[in-house]
Order: structure tokens, then sequence, then C-alpha cells
């Protein structure tokens, strides 16, 4: 007796990986051999009362329902093998899907030609005739149904679990890179050459050594990105950059002259943290520290209309340091690991913060960074309570580290 | 017969490189403290000075910090290496650094003397008696027998010297070993230099070069016709050059090994080259030498 059966067709779109995908198609195959089962149990028990052969109708079920995942799954897979780049859906990891409009089409045939090749296996097994699949449009009918809804669920149930997947690793990522760019903050260099000296200073000038030991508990606190805040104020801004470079002052001596200018008005300007500390280190490191007699360094603040121009100068051995074959013109960044604070910006502000980093125009050599951002709004004008234990800058003209 | 061990009142000239001047006087406090008899004879703040004053004041100990503007303590102990003259004991070196993973290991693979900051004093008189013990040791040694040339007839004290020459391999080690830790990941071998003069750019084969200078901010490259400026320094150009046709034989020069005619041994354990299609002759120093040997 021959009995209409369901064809189930799961899609998943299978992951990129080949002997993954071969895995799948078998999985998935049990899993249609589960469905024809319970396919058949249920026609069973609705068209003839539990009074029927179950079993012949298991064979058809089976039989038909594994032919057409056969056909639909199988066809979808080498279709989706096929497909030029181009064709293909976006999203590697969607290999083995096909596209809407293919996959309507393996479900059609795959159902028609596994109906007819299904029947026909279960026709030579049982004996009975089965009628074409054209000419018993019910069969059709729900064949093509139920293979459409099996096609469907398969579908969002996978695609599910693997964007469950991508946000998962998405987030561990994120926690490596965020634990990486700490580690590469603290640069242990820095660290044990300003302890040598604040070892020193203990005995030659204790108040001093004091002092120093603030700041470097404030730079330690700025550095391991203690205070979760979005955006603070200049001044406070200003004020780890004063710690930063009198630790530095302390260590290169007289090498180092220190200029920061930050005008009254601008003082409670919200700006996105440790902005600036990138460059004022690139300064250093690389202009002035190299250079046998040092330099200067000017920390700026600025208004500019609407734009807030902010800038690090420094009198160092500046950014000419060509390569023989290559374009000088990516060397400059590169070289100086600025690309960080310029993708920084983009993402804060798009095409509305500008970034350059480019020789000092004047004969003074060295080289200069300015930062433009669209003016923010005043926050307030108060001091912060704020987060960190110094307090910035009591005075708005230029601080000299002597 | 071994030296008694030597007092702190044992009499020696050190010269200090340290570029944070609070750490260069803490370091002269804490080794006058503990060393009465060592006179520090110079201290200075850059790789550059500390080789040249070296040369001049010719201590028996350095004191190298490792980084330092102009040029770093290893490069400072190279060019010592390579200009120190005949007859003078070479110094003892002790490297001293901050944080170096990478520096650490390489001191001690060779077996070279170091110290870390902050320096604290147990450490500092360990050393102490360290230096002071190999300079008993080798007291007796420099002077009076010249010793016996050996088989490639090198004679020469400072050549055949075996303390200079463990030295000489250490610093080499040190050194090569820097060179692959500081250069990027392989970059593409060069093939056209582009020397530029005004608006005209001379475009260079490598292939055609016999060998590369350095002079000041600026590197020569010589071919067989002429020579052209290019604004590189040395450093930079190695890493795109292949090491198997470029030799480095000194440290501010590089060779093609093909263009080399005849390679002459001198008693002060230097090596004259003679090139291919060039009248002038060029010098390898001391440390690499050793590049020359006859089979």
């Amino acid at each position: 007796m021959p009995s209409v059966t369901t064809s189930t067709a799961p899609a998943n779109p299978a992951q990129a990986d080949d002997t993954s995908v071969w895995r799948g198609f078998l999985r998935r195959g049990l899993r249609n051999q589960v469905v024809c089962v319970v396919i058949a149990l249920v026609f069973w028990l609705m068209t003839t009362g539990g009074r029927g052969n179950l079993f012949t109708g298991w064979i058809y079920s089976a039989a038909i329902g594994t032919c057409c995942w056969f056909f639909i799954d199988g066809g979808r897979l080498l279709i989706s093998a096929r497909l030029p780049a181009g064709q293909r859906p976006a999203g590697a990891r969607r290999a083995g899907w096909p596209g809407p409009g293919w996959m309507l089409v393996c479900i059609v045939v795959g159902t028609a030609l596994g109906y007819s090749l299904g029947s026909a296996i279960g026709d030579h097994f049982t004996g009975f005739v089965t009628p074409s699949l054209l000419s018993n449009r019910p069969a059709i009918a729900i064949s093509l149904v139920t293979a459409i809804a099996a096609t469907w669920y398969f579908y969002a149930t996978e695609r599910l679990r693997q964007e469950q997947a991508a946000a998962e690793a998405a987030r561990r990522d994120a926690a490596e890179s965020q634990l990486r760019l700490l580690q590469s903050q603290l640069e242990p260099h820095m660290l044990f050459n300003t302890l040598a000296n604040l070892r020193v200073l203990i005995t030659l000038d204790p108040p001093r050594a004091q002092a120093m030991l603030d700041r470097i508990i404030n730079y330690l606190r700025a550095t391991l990105g203690a205070s979760r805040t979005d955006q603070h104020p200049l001044a406070v801004e200003f004020a780890r950059l004063d710690d930063y470079l009198a630790l530095m002052s302390l260590r290169m001596g007289p090498r180092l002259q220190v200029q920061l200018d930050l005008p009254d008005a601008l003082r409670g300007l919200p700006v996105p943290p440790l902005l600036l500390q990138p460059l004022v280190e690139n300064s250093i490191r690389h202009g002035l520290e190299p250079k046998v007699a040092g330099g200067r360094i000017e920390v700026r603040a600025r208004q500019q209309g609407d734009r807030l121009l902010l800038s690090v100068r420094d009198t160092g051995v500046g950014l000419d340091r060509p390569v023989a074959g290559a374009e000088p013109a990516d060397t400059a960044t590169s070289r100086y690991g600025t690309g960080h604070v310029a993708e920084r910006l983009a993402t804060l502000y798009g095409s509305r913060a500008q970034f350059s980093l480019r020789p000092a125009a004047d004969d003074e050599g060295g080289t200069l960074a300015e930062v433009s951002l669209p003016m923010p709004a005043n926050a307030s004008a108060s001091e912060p309570a704020s987060t960190s234990a110094s307090t910035p800058p009591p005075a708005c003209p230029p601080t000299d580290h002597a | 017969m071994p030296n008694a061990a030597p007092t702190n009142a044992f009499a020696a000239t050190a010269l200090i490189a340290e570029d944070e001047p609070l750490l260069a006087a803490a370091l002269q406090a804490e080794l006058a403290r503990l060393w009465p008899g060592l006179q520090i004879v110079a201290v200075v703040g850059d790789g550059l000075s500390a080789a040249s004053q070296a040369l001049a004041l010719r201590p028996q100990l350095l004191f190298l910090d490792i980084r330092m503007p102009g040029a770093s303590g290893l490069e400072a102990a190279q060019a010592l290496a390579e200009d120190w003259p005949e007859g003078v004991p070479f110094p003892l070196l002790v490297f001293v650094t901050a944080y170096d993973q990478y520096a650490l290991a390489a001191f001690d693979a060779q077996a070279v003397d170091y110290l870390v900051k902050p320096v604290d004093t147990p450490r500092l008189a360990a050393c102490v008696a360290r230096l002071q013990q190999r300079l008993a040791d080798r007291a007796p040694a420099t002077g009076t027998l010249a010793p016996p040339a050996g088989p490639g007839g090198t004679g020469g004290a400072l050549a055949a010297d075996p303390l200079m020459q463990q030295t000489l391999d250490q610093l080499r080690a040190l050194l090569g070993g820097a060179a692959l830790a500081a250069a990027p990941a392989p970059a593409a071998r060069l093939a056209v230099i582009q020397a530029g003069v005004g608006n005209l750019v001379h475009l260079v084969p490598v292939a055609e070069v016999l060998y590369f200078e350095a002079a000041d901010k600026y590197l020569r490259v010589v071919t067989a016709e002429r020579e052209h400026l290019i604004r590189l320094s040395l450093r930079d150009l190695l890493p795109q050059l292949d090491a198997q046709q470029f030799w480095q034989v000194h440290r501010s020069l590089v060779v093609r090994a093909t263009a080399i005619t005849t390679a002459l041994r001198d008693e002060s354990g230097k090596v004259y080259l003679q090139l291919r299609g060039r009248p002038e002759r060029l010098t390898a120093s001391r440390l690499y030498a050793h590049l020359f040997k006859g089979i």
C-alpha cells in the first residue's frame, strides 16, 4: 500500500570544511531515517487507524524519504560547490547554501525525483504499484510543503547556531587583543628604568622621591586602564601627560625640556582618554631619546573656529628614515605605530577628525603630530572629582620641567 | 699559580657609559663605596662618546648601558673591538640593562658579565669581586713574553691573546643575535638602488655594487665605474641584502664576496682586501678577520 510520504530535506548550511560537510550529510541522512519512521507511524495511525501494515508504510516512507533527501541535500551541495564565487551569497561560512533560488529548484526537482525513485523502490519490495507523482496531486502538495518546511526549520536552527559561535569567537578575540594591548602598554623597560631612578632618589632627595612615586602610581593606573570612562576632561588628559613627562624628565635630566600649554577655557572639554599619550610616547621614544643632545617636547591645545586642535611637537631626530628601494610615504606612519591613533579617531569621529604626522616646519627640526577634532560641547566648567588620585596642573600657562 | 684574592684597595680604571644622569651618578657612588681603589676616568651619556673616550683613555673596565642614544652599548663595544690598538689589553666589559629578555638570554649564553637595573648592592659587590679576580689573573699575562706566532703566521700580542679572542667571539655572537632580533620580518631582496642627485635619479643594480661603506648619515654605494651616496644606514640595508653574496667585514663596510681578489693578513689581526676593478684597498677588522682563513 503506497503511502504518501514526505521528504525531509534538511538544508543545513554546512561549514566550509570538506570532511565536516560530508559528516553533516551523513548526520542528516540518519536523522532523515528517524523522521521517515515517525512519518510512517503517523500515517499508519491516521489513515488505517492502526490496523494497516506499518511495515509496508515504513518501507515506502523510508524509500521515498531517503531518495528525496539524497537528491535535495546532495543536489544543493553539488550546486553550491560549483557556483562561481560571485553568485554565491555572502558569508564564507555558508558553504553548501546555494541561495534561495537554487534551493527551491533543488527541493522541487529533488522531491519529484525522490518520490518517483522511492516509490519504484517501494513497489519493488512490496509488489504494489504506486501511481506516478504527476497524477497524485495531494502527494505532490504534501511532499513539497513538508520539504520546504523542513528546509526552513533546519536552515533557521543552523544559522542561529553559527551566529552564536561567531559572537563567542568575537568576544574571545576582543578579550585577547585587550590583554595584548595592556601587555604592550606596560613597557617593562620604562618601568624598571623609572624604578631604578626612584631608588636613587630615595636616599638622595626623599621628598622628591615621594613626588615621583605618586606620579608612577598615576601613570600605572592610567596605563592599566583602571578608569573605564569614554571621555574625560582635557585637563585630566594633560595631567596624565604631565605625569609621564615628569618621569621621563627625571630619567633624561637636562636632555628633556617639556612645555604643556592648555588654555583655561579648554580645560573642561571632554576628550577620549589617553588620546595623546601614544603621540607623546612616540615623540620621546623615536624623536628625543635617540638624539644625543636631547631636545624639547611641546603639547598644545587650542581652539580654531569650531575645531579643537591638539598638537605634539618635538625637536628630535625627525621622521626621515628612508629605505633604499621602498616608498618613503608609508614608512612614516608604520615606523611610528601611530596607525592606532588614526584608527581610534576614525572609529570615534568618522571623517570629522583629522590626524597628521609630519616633519616640524621650522628649522629646529623634529616632528609635529596634530589631531583636529570637532569642538565638543563644554561638559562642565568645574574640575572633576574624578577617578585619578592626582590633581590636574593648577595653572594654565606652560609648565616647564627643567 | 693563581693570584691571591685582591682587596678593595686594588687599583684599576673604569669608564661608565649611562645616559640617565641619576643612574650614572648612583653607579659611580656605589662603586666608590665597594671598590675605593677603582678610579672612574670618565662618565659618558651616549654610545659614540663611549667608544671614542674609551679609545682615548684606555680604561681597564667598561660599564656599558645597552640602550643609549647615538650608538648602543653593543655597537660601542663593536667599535672598540675593531679599533682597539695593539699592545694594550682590551678592557673587561660589563653590560647594564633595565629589562631585555633577549639580551639577558644572550648574555647568559655567551657568559658575558652583566648587571640588571636597578642594581642592588649584593649583585654589584659580586660583580666587583669577579672583575677584581679577572684583572688580577690577567696581570702577569700582559707583558714580557711575546706569544709564539700561530700556524697562520698571525703574530701580534692582541691577536693571539686568548682572552681577546674570547671577547671577540662573544661580541660576534651578541651582535649577530642582536641583528636578527632587531631586523623585521625578512625584507624583499633589494635588486635596484635608487640614488638621487637633485632631479636625477641613478638606478644602480645591486648586482653591480662592489661594496657599501657607511659615511656619517650616508652610505657610499661603490661600483666599478663610480660611486653614489644614499641616505640609509647600514643597519637598515643589511636585512635587504643576500648574506651569502655580501659580507660585512667591518662595522661600516659590507663587501661583495666575489669582488675580492686577495686578502692579506697583518700582524695586528687586520685583513687587507684587494678588489677586482677598484684600486683602493679595504680593511676588514679583527672582528671579521675569521672570514678569511686559508684552507
